[in-house]
């Protein structure tokens, strides 16, 4: 069956994100000879879509939309939607896309499948428990939205030559109760973790800040940064320059050491592309092992010192 | 100003989960619960906006599993109210979960509602952004800082690679709060079994909720471990000789 498809495509600071690409691929597989239907807000932005492998790009421009505002593109995106009526809606699991799905969910009376990998005509695959439990759900009816997980299916079969693009009256957006202000960026001076071709990444299995040491010294030895995930940074343990993962940096280091990490699937984003991984961490059941190349399931505080000395 | 936080409980990821035998859900049987993190991070948040400008916290769960105790924690931990939203929420889903809060919340004349972005188990979608659909208000998603200032707050929305973006909004709003700005205060169990004492938890009726997920789990299963990683066995010495090897043939 024919389905038509909305594809909410994703920018900040002038540039497409990736995941865009990666849905437009996939919208492509379940259209099934139905439509894929970009959809792109912002201003003066039209030329983002040159590269969009899609049928069609409804694009809708207004200074309020230069920048991401969840209010302003909610209320943009639900009216497309409820006008349109496509069978599939995918967001990006995002900082910006967790806002726009469940919104719309509401909005467009369509049921919402968050956190998903995987999706067919009328089933999307959840990655659920902190990576530990997938769950496929069947929908009802035919139409659902998706909110997609970065890096699940691959980008470049979303990209092509562009397509027509029709611009659609911005509707009213005065009175709009949240307003952008502008972005910040992060403090620079730190070490730029992107950059390092060794990485040792610590996550709460380090336990304490006092135990930092240990995995510093590995650090040392190797001439590498050291890494975190978001707990440790939200602890004040290392700057949030340190950061791997969704919402810090993506990395793709030579050789990248996950030290008491379980590879949430925030985490597993920012990482998953090492040339090599190794994880230490005691729970054999953890997903980061699903990623690694090598593992070691015994106490990192054994570990890591006796590493260090053998370096 | 009333600050509100909807709280819940969630498994243990600790815990190793198991499959029940409709092949559908977990087994609950044995599990153990603890407040979803992005929900302590909330209560934080909330506690520290009281501090600095005053107000009443009150924190609110739907019923279910270990959730009085969750909510006394709360009480101790600084939270002036706890309401307990009485019905059978078994198995809900968000959709049902945040209608049923929007019934009560929209008659607690809330300033504020803060509650974590996520949790582990938000299969259709996640309840900050359903609940302000419900209230019919406004609300930002992964947020890592609140200022208020008379009848706005100032909010800092993450992005990824550390690029934070700050709005303005009009209140009330509902924020789904990636991280407080401190650390969630930790109290000791003798506090908590202090305010079970001294604490009322009200009960509220949540009512119909008239809304469902529109989807339903048709199999649960463990994700496919990739089987790549070879393990590496032995003493931590042999272990680390192993690792030396592989990094040396690396660099």
């Amino acid at each position: 069956m024919a389905n038509n498809i909305f594809v909410i495509a994703e920018h900040i600071k002038g540039k497409v994100d990736d995941v865009t690409y990666e849905m437009l691929g996939k919208a492509k597989e379940l259209a099934a000879g139905g439509q894929v239907i970009a959809v792109l807000l912002g201003s003066g932005a039209k030329g983002m879509a040159g590269d969009f492998a899609a049928d069609k790009v409804l694009y809708v421009d207004s200074p309020t939309l230069a920048d991401y505002n969840p209010e302003a593109y909610e209320k943009v995106i639900a009216g497309l939607v409820n006008s349109h009526s496509p069978n599939v809606v995918l967001v990006a699991y995002t900082s910006q896309g967790v806002d726009i799905a469940a919104g719309l969910s509401v909005d467009c009376n369509m049921p919402l499948l968050a956190y998903a990998f995987r999706i067919s005509a009328g089933s999307v695959t959840s990655q659920l428990y902190g990576g530990k439990m997938n769950v496929e759900s069947a929908v009802e009816g035919d139409r659902f939205i998706a909110a997609v997980i970065p890096g699940s299916f691959p980008a470049a079969a979303g990209k092509g030559s562009g397509a027509a693009v029709e611009e659609v009256a911005a509707p009213d957006l005065s009175g709009l109760k949240v307003k952008f202000k502008k972005l910040i960026e992060p403090a620079g001076g730190d070490v730029d973790i992107t950059q390092s071709s060794v990485l040792v990444s610590v996550g709460r299995g380090i336990q304490s800040e006092d135990n930092l040491p240990v995995v510093q010294a590995l650090a040392d030895k190797l001439g590498a940064a050291l890494s975190s995930s978001r707990p440790i940074v939200d602890a004040k343990w290392l700057p949030k320059t340190r950061q791997v993962g969704k919402s810090g940096l993506k990395v793709k280091p030579k050789i990248y050491i996950a030290v008491g990490i379980s590879g949430a699937p925030e985490h597993i984003e920012g990482m998953k592309d090492a040339e090599c991984i190794i994880a230490i961490n005691t729970d054999p059941k953890a997903p980061i092992f699903s990623y690694a190349h090598y593992g070691v399931t015994e106490d990192l505080f054994d570990v890591v010192p006796a590493l260090t000395d053998k370096l | 100003m009333n600050i509100i936080v909807p709280i819940k409980q969630v498994p243990d990821l600790v815990e190793e989960l198991e499959i029940d035998s409709s092949g559908k859900d977990l087994d609950r049987e044995w599990l153990k619960y603890k407040v979803s993190e992005f929900d302590d991070h909330a209560l934080e948040e909330a506690l520290l906006l009281k501090e600095a400008h005053g107000g009443t916290v009150i924190a609110i769960a739907l019923d279910g599993d270990d959730i009085d105790k969750a909510l006394f924690a709360a009480a101790a931990k600084g939270a002036d109210r706890v309401v307990k939203v009485t019905g059978d929420y078994a198995g809900a889903s968000n959709h049902t979960a945040a209608k049923v809060l929007a019934n009560v919340i929209g008659g607690m004349n809330a300033d504020l509602v803060l509650t974590g972005v996520q949790s582990v188990e938000d299969r259709d979608g996640q309840i900050a952004v359903l609940l302000a659909h419900y209230l019919g208000i406004p609300h930002i998603s992964v947020v890592t800082g609140v200022e208020v200032s008379g009848g706005n707050v100032t909010v800092h929305k993450e992005y990824g690679g550390g690029t934070v973006a700050e709005f303005e909004a009009t209140m009330p709003v509902v924020l789904g709060i990636q991280a407080a700005r401190e650390t969630p205060r930790y109290v000791p169990v003798a506090r908590v079994r202090q305010a079970m004492k001294s604490t009322e938890l009200e009960e509220m009726a949540g009512g119909d909720a008239g809304v469902s997920a529109g989807s339903s789990v048709s199999r649960m299963f463990k994700p496919e471990t990739g089987g790549s990683a070879e393990m590496i066995t032995g003493s931590a010495a042999d272990i680390a000789a192993r690792l030396a090897e592989i990094i040396k043939s690396k660099i």
